[in-house]
């Protein structure tokens, strides 16, 4: 693993990425020593400035300082994107080993739940699950985690099956190890490979729904600062002031560049040198 | 000597059709026959081989000996007790007892574990907790030839002669009775091929493992086999001591494999070579009489209708065929 | 020096050097290579994993990677350096005069297209009509031993067993009736009776065509059957040359000696303990001074330590290089 960071960071892209996303967690997670101002606090006294010394990214209607706002934004895109990357990992993962390794009907069944689940446009699932449950930022993980299970689910099963008709697996059974084993210790460690990759790539895909729902209003409620809500703030305003949109459109770009640098990089790492040692 | 395993009747069969399209086609035996009446024993001590072609269906029958295939018809006798009907228990026993070593030496191998990992598994798999592992893993690679420091490294830094005895080591880490081994010279340059030969060879003299062996290499068999069998379509078109079987091949295709062999002195002129016509019949078209007739250089014509029967010459040598070859 | 005169090979190598740039350095898969293939004759090389048959090959139908390097040497083919031509010129040969069968069939099959199109697509140098083109794929077909060729034109390769479609890949290659056929391992992946066929059918379309055949083979028995020259290679040098009969009855080179000695074909004695060549092939990144097989040899003298052997044509077209002749 550590190797593979080191390549990761001598890749002129990968360095890039690295960078670019090491900046977003630090500056997500140290937002309340970052940032100048409270980002919901009122102060209509200076609202809609542009950028100067005091607001690096100027204020929106009500005074708020865009650059305090876009950093604790910052929280809400880092935990939506870890939340939701990571629990639908884990689900797609145990979903597509089984569906993979087990009896065809459990496959049967399980691709039936994946194919279905993809045939709904993600909006519409978040549209009908808000009008259920309300808009909220759990809302938005909620959707995005089943939106994304089999995106990973479909992935983990292609591999196993591949991997399960290997002759060591073969070996394994074999020698009398139990299924259990087979796919923790055997069928895992090849599979999480691919699955680093894509969900590296998927993050800013994460991120970008995040923003586009809270937008359309089904996500956080005001006042708390999201990406999305900065810029829904901001697409009011755009005859008036450009800076909100700037303010919420630059984070989102740098994110999103970051994540696809460090995945592509990552992918290229991994892939050859798998390649070269397997 | 007591008989480790004994293989009676035994039909393994795989399925070609799903039961919608068998039911549309109107077949009412959608399957495949891969190995079919095959009787056989290994006694202890000895090392018994099988020798085919592909088709003949001898990975099959190695693979449901080491009870991963399920049987349609007759038993797998281990020390007495029929594999095909033990439950789940029992076949753990059994695996404790029988092991593998596998065709392709690197791909038999977890691409993510090291070779002391590998070779030390199956004591972890059979929660056997009280051995030391890294003291096993030293005691196993010395058995091999490989020196310690090999327990570090990983399957894809090795080489193919390399990787073949870690195969080895891995079959023994808990003394099985029975090692099963698939084509142990094969992808070997033939100047280490005796490497691993007599790595076997030594073993069973030292430990009195029994061996099963399956390969399509005849000129190793003589060295290492007490008895083999020619397997043909998934029967045995003939079984003896190596020996008998080498000098007095009695069914054609023994003969044709037998000089099938090109001998590596350019002064002799095989004249007696045999080149069989056309290839090996579908299973799913099986043959009617002898299945070797369509192939048979003496083919006559009650072999295209009439099965043959199984006739045996003294010491235990059987075969199948309506006009058996001269003995000597 | 060589053999023959020149202008009687279709194929003259003279000092060959191939390297290649790795990250660990400079790796000498070939060095000072000389090869000769007489018009209208069988030539066998002989090698093991390592030696650098794979690179030769490359060299000559010049598709080597792109790290690698021609520090020094020759190939003339047909009175042209293959090493000196334009890409453009090198593609009116690969094909025409020069073709090449591998060990897997598949490799040289396009799963996705059928067996007719793919005979009638090589075709595409002639001013044949389709039916014309249609004809001789059908002619060709029947020559390599196909069954009812004309229904077989419109199937596709994995509707082929393995012997077919080494049959197929062999037809395709010596349709444009090249000068010279490259085998490599043509028969590895088959059984011993349909190794048998394709040598016998090799023999009789070599006969027919008088074209010439390079192959490359680790199984001595074929290429004492089929070759009347052989090349034995080693680590990426050729080590010893001759007419079969000469370099199989009175292998000079140790190395040679000791390879036919372990062919487990050639032990007509059976045996609990095969003989074998202890050792491995050096690194070839980072070659010791001397001989390339000094660490393996049982016969080395002080000299092979720090001298590397000259290429001595010791008895009438039997060269070897080992200072054991030179020395005489």
């Amino acid at each position: 693993m550590k190797d593979v960071i080191r390549r990761v960071a001598a890749d002129p892209l990968g360095l890039m990425g690295l960078c670019l996303v090491t900046l977003m967690v630090v500056s997500a997670v140290l937002a309340a020593l970052i940032a100048p101002y409270d980002p919901i606090a009122l102060n209509i006294m200076d609202r809609l400035q542009g950028p100067s010394w005091s607001h690096f990214l100027g204020t929106d209607q009500l005074g708020r300082d865009l650059f305090s706002r876009v950093l604790y934004g910052g929280q809400v895109a880092l935990k939506v994107a870890l939340v939701s990357t990571g629990v639908s990992l884990v689900i797609g993962t145990v979903l597509g080993m089984i569906a993979g390794f087990g009896p065809r009907w459990f496959d049967n069944v399980i691709m039936l739940f994946f194919d279905t689940i993809r045939s709904f446009p993600t909006v519409m699932f978040a549209l009908a699950t808000v009008a259920l449950v309300g808009p909220s930022l759990s809302t938005v993980i909620i959707v995005i985690i089943v939106t994304q299970i089999p995106t990973y689910g479909r992935v983990v099963r292609t591999q196993t099956l591949t991997i399960k008709s290997s002759e060591f697996i073969k070996a394994e059974i074999v020698m009398g190890a139990s299924t259990f084993r087979i796919l923790t210790v055997h069928i895992l460690p090849n599979v999480v490979g691919p699955l680093l990759i894509l969900a590296s790539m998927d993050i800013p895909t994460v991120i970008a729904l995040e923003a586009g729902l809270s937008f359309l209003g089904m996500g956080v409620k005001p006042p708390t600062p999201s990406w999305g809500s900065i810029l829904n703030d901001g697409y009011t305003l755009i005859r008036i002031t450009p800076w909100p949109i700037i303010a919420g459109s630059i984070p989102l770009v740098l994110v999103t560049l970051g994540f696809t640098f460090l995945g592509e990089s990552l992918r290229d790492q991994l892939d050859p040198k798998l390649r070269k040692s397997l | 000597m007591s008989t480790v395993l004994e293989i009676e009747n035994l039909r393994v069969r795989f399925r070609v059709q799903s039961p919608l399209v068998a039911l549309l086609k109107r077949n009412e035996d959608p399957y495949i026959d891969a190995v079919r009446q095959v009787s056989f024993k290994i006694e202890e001590g000895q090392t018994f081989t099988l020798v085919g072609e592909s088709g003949s269906g001898k990975s099959t029958l190695a693979l449901a000996v080491a009870g991963i295939l399920p049987v349609a018809d007759g038993s797998i006798k281990f020390n007495g007790d029929d594999v095909t009907k033990m439950n789940s228990q029992d076949l753990m026993d059994y695996r404790k007892q029988v092991s593998m070593m596998w065709q392709n030496p690197v791909g038999s191998l977890s691409p993510r574990m090291s070779v002391g990992g590998l070779i030390t598994e199956a004591y972890k798999i059979h929660g056997l907790k009280d051995r030391d592992r890294e003291v096993e893993a030293s005691r196993l690679l010395k058995m091999v030839g490989l020196p310690k420091h090999f327990s570090e490294r990983y399957p894809h830094q090795l080489s193919g002669g390399q990787a073949r005895r870690v195969g080895v080591a891995r079959a023994l880490a808990l003394s099985p009775k029975l090692i099963i081994a698939d084509e142990p010279t094969a992808g070997l340059d033939v100047s280490v091929q005796g490497e691993i030969l007599n790595l076997l060879n030594k073993l069973q003299d030292d430990l009195g493992v029994s061996m099963f062996v399956i390969t399509h290499n005849l000129n190793i068999v003589r060295h290492i086999s007490d008895r083999t069998a020619i397997m043909y379509l998934g029967r045995f078109a003939e079984q003896g001591p190596t020996d008998d079987i080498f000098a007095n091949p009695r069914h054609p295709y023994t003969l044709a494999l037998l000089s099938a062999n090109p001998e590596p002195d350019p002064e002799t002129i095989n004249k007696d070579r045999i080149e069989l016509k056309g290839e090996v019949p579908s299973l799913m078209n099986r043959p009617r009489g002898c299945e070797f007739h369509t192939r048979c250089p003496y083919v006559q014509e009650n072999c295209k209708e009439q099965k043959p029967a199984k006739k045996q010459s003294s010491d235990n040598h059987s075969y199948n065929c309506h006009y058996p070859l001269a003995g000597s | 020096m060589s053999a023959l005169p020149t202008t009687e090979n279709v194929l003259t190598i003279r000092d060959l050097s191939i390297e290649y740039t790795t990250d660990r350095g400079v790796l000498k898969a070939i060095r000072n290579v000389n090869l000769d293939i007489p018009k209208g004759s069988i030539v066998g090389v002989i090698g093991e994993s390592g030696c650098g048959k794979s690179t030769l090959i490359s060299s000559i139908i010049r598709l080597l990677a792109p790290n690698a390097n021609v520090p020094n040497g020759s190939i003339e083919f047909e009175k042209q350096d293959l090493l000196k031509l334009s890409e453009d010129d090198m593609r009116k040969i690969r094909g025409a005069r020069l073709s090449i069968v591998f060990q897997d069939p598949m490799s040289s099959l396009n799963p996705v297209l059928s067996i007719g199109r793919q005979m009638t697509d090589i075709q595409y140098r002639d001013k044949k009509t389709m039916s014309q083109k249609r004809q001789r794929s059908i002619d060709m077909l029947a020559s390599v031993g196909i069954p009812d060729p004309e229904s077989r034109l419109k199937q596709y390769p994995h509707e082929f067993s393995g012997g077919m479609q080494q049959r197929i890949s062999i037809a395709m290659a010596l349709q444009a009736e090249p000068s010279l056929l490259i085998a490599d391992e043509p028969t590895t992946a088959l059984d011993a009776t349909l190794e048998v066929q394709i040598i016998n059918l090799l023999k009789e379309l070599q006969s027919k065509m008088n074209c010439s055949i390079l192959f490359i083979s680790h199984h001595l028995g074929v290429i004492a059957e089929l070759c009347e020259h052989v090349v034995v290679m080693y680590a990426g040098e050729v080590v010893e040359q001759g007419t079969t009969k000469d370099v199989f009855r009175n292998p000079t080179h140790p190395y040679t000696a000791k390879l036919l000695e372990c062919d487990p074909a050639r032990i007509a004695q059976k045996t609990r303990l095969l003989p074998t060549i202890p050792g491995e092939i050096p690194d070839l990144v980072s070659l010791p001074p001397g001989c390339v097989y000094k660490n393996r040899c049982d016969k080395a003298m002080e000299i092979c330590d720090s001298k590397t052997p000259s290429w001595t044509d010791f008895k009438d077209g039997h060269f070897v290089s080992c200072h054991l002749v030179e020395a005489t």
